[in-house]
């Protein structure tokens, strides 16, 4: 298979689109946990009351109409390989855990990959949509269609004080937990963020480091979403989420374009040398390499660098995790041979373009 | 004394509470100890005499009555109906077996859920739409009683009224989706 081929089938359709606030925010994600009445949790439940489940939701699911959503695909985690489900992992489309232990479980995706859906995961149904940039209310409204159209065919397990009651009590009430992806450089770079985070987890918000192999943040990618479920109505908490968001989206705008203005050669200079160093490393770990990615970003971002798509942070950052480097290079690989397989696959994926030197103007 | 639990108003009630021989003593404002009620087992629609009958049923002269350690057993005896989880194994898993055991243990799950979410514990979100018509009516009739004490407040009795017969045609329609 070539890279271009490989390429095209790894990356989910919809990333491969550009969307709202891009420069900045990579992707939204709202995700819904739902249960069923009258069916045990599945993470207290038997193999066979999760078969159970599985097959009521499968029934009353797959045999609908798909007006509504669009053709859905039904990937049971049994009949999956490791390295698939794994794939599955790294795409974002079902947990670890999820992945490591489903029993009974499966996978639900439309075509493009915004909807999918977990079945016996912590909870019986848990819905999720991405979208490409900064989308909250589409996301959510592309969620709620898909919840409206479940709830016609199974009964949920709703308590008008509680809401929708959830395995773990940190989900009920709306079972939402929107998200949003922001390549935050700039204000890591000016150390603005280690102040900033503070204030916005003091507003119930939380945000996460994307993490890679090890533990270390990487790639300067944050993830933000919303903490509680309860209390608040989807609208508020897209609406609290959406606020504070934008702030960061206008404060890394500004300090780009600071740094810019005040350091264009040191800028340029950083951009290339990390454009130098993916081009042609022969071993670069993961770290390294989702460090100079970010940077790599940037300097498209700020036009010091042209002929690189734009979106080659994000479908990088996704082709550079073991199991796209072990499906890529065909066969498992250790720690070692994947330092090496990631080198050789940004090193051929940036063959693909065409680099020329930026004129520096935003 | 002042009370341990908000530490602004004057403490008012005083319990012993005894679990496995360790005393402890609480001191709490009534507002409080309304509260804490919620985390009682046996009383889903809160009463404060439920409460403090529980409560004051500790017998002063020994402090080790036997109606506040009668309530401590029933809560580490609080099991789910239908799944068969039990409350303790709620706290040490920090998952619920099934829908039902947020019924079974309801009475002390708010302050949990209080904790957990920013000190809210009531839904106010989406309502699913087939189970949710009684639902909605429910919570807009709320909101319109909320709206009519605010009319009678500003001693606005014209509007109250009018808002008064919102609520009865609500109400019918109510009571006419319940008898479905
Ligand atoms: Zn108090
Ligand atoms: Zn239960």
């Amino acid at each position: 298979m070539s890279l271009e081929q490989f390429i095209s089938n790894a990356i989910s359709p919809w990333m491969k689109n550009p969307g709202p606030d891009d420069d900045i925010v990579m992707s939204t994600r709202i995700r819904l946990a739902r249960n069923l009445e009258d069916f045990p949790f599945p993470s207290s439940t038997s193999q066979d009351a999760a078969r159970a489940l599985y097959k009521h939701v499968y029934e009353r699911l797959s045999q609908t109409s798909k007006e509504m959503v669009g053709k859905l695909i039904w990937l049971p985690m049994d009949g999956l390989s490791t390295i698939e489900k794994t794939v599955l992992v790294e795409k974002h489309l079902t947990s670890p855990q999820f992945a490591k232990e489903s029993k009974q479980g499966a996978v639900v995706l439309n075509n493009d990959e915004t909807i999918s859906m977990m079945v016996n995961e912590e909870d019986h149904l848990r819905i999720q949509c991405l979208s490409p940039g900064f989308q909250l209310s589409e996301g959510y409204k592309s969620a709620d269609k898909l919840d409206d159209w479940i709830e016609s065919h199974v009964t949920y397990a709703f308590d008008e004080k509680k809401g929708y009651l959830t395995s773990c009590p940190t989900n009920v009430g709306t079972g939402m937990r929107a998200s949003v992806m922001m390549h935050l450089p700039a204000l890591v770079t000016t150390q603005q963020l280690n102040r900033i985070l503070p204030a916005v987890s003091q507003l119930g918000l939380v945000v996460r480091g994307i993490y890679g192999e090890g533990s270390e943040a990487r790639g300067n990618l944050f993830q933000i979403s919303n903490q509680m479920t309860l209390g608040k109505s989807e609208e508020d908490i897209i609406e609290e989420l959406r606020g504070v968001v934008l702030q960061l989206i206008e404060r890394e705008r500004n300090t780009r374009r600071e740094l810019l203005k005040h350091n264009q050669l040191q800028l340029a200079d950083q951009v290339h040398r990390s454009y130098g160093i993916l081009a042609n490393s022969r071993i670069i770990e993961s770290k390294e390499a989702g460090n100079h990615l970010s940077t790599l970003r940037l300097g498209i971002d700020l036009d010091l660098i042209r002929g690189i798509e734009g979106n080659i942070l994000n479908e990088l950052m996704v082709l550079i995790q073991p199991a796209f480097l072990q499906q890529f290079a065909e066969q498992e690989l250790t720690a070692d041979g994947r330092d090496e397989r990631r080198a050789t696959l940004i090193r051929e994926r940036l063959k693909l373009e065409n680099i020329q030197d930026g004129g520096g103007e935003t | 004394m002042q009370c341990q639990e908000c530490n602004q108003r004057q403490a008012t009630l005083h319990f012993t509470k005894i679990v496995n021989a360790e005393k402890t003593e609480m001191h709490l404002c009534e507002v409080c100890a309304k509260e804490k009620g919620d985390e009682f087992p046996g009383s889903n629609s809160y009463s404060i005499h439920d409460l403090l009958s529980g409560l004051l049923n500790v017998d002063p002269s020994t402090g080790s009555g036997a109606g506040y350690s009668q309530k401590v057993q029933n809560e580490y005896a609080l099991q789910c109906p239908k799944c068969r989880m039990h409350y303790k194994d709620f706290i040490n898993n920090s998952r619920f077996g099934c829908s039902y055991c947020y019924q079974a243990f309801s009475a002390k799950l708010d302050p949990i859920l209080k904790r957990v979410h920013g000190g809210n514990h009531t839904h106010t979100g989406k309502i699913p739409k087939r189970q949710g018509g009684r639902l909605k009516l429910q919570r807009e009739i709320s909101s319109l009683k909320t709206k009519m004490q605010e009319h009678i407040d500003r001693e606005e009795f014209e509007y109250a009224a009018e808002v008064r017969d919102k609520i009865r045609e609500l109400q019918e329609a109510k009571e006419k989706e319940e008898g479905q």
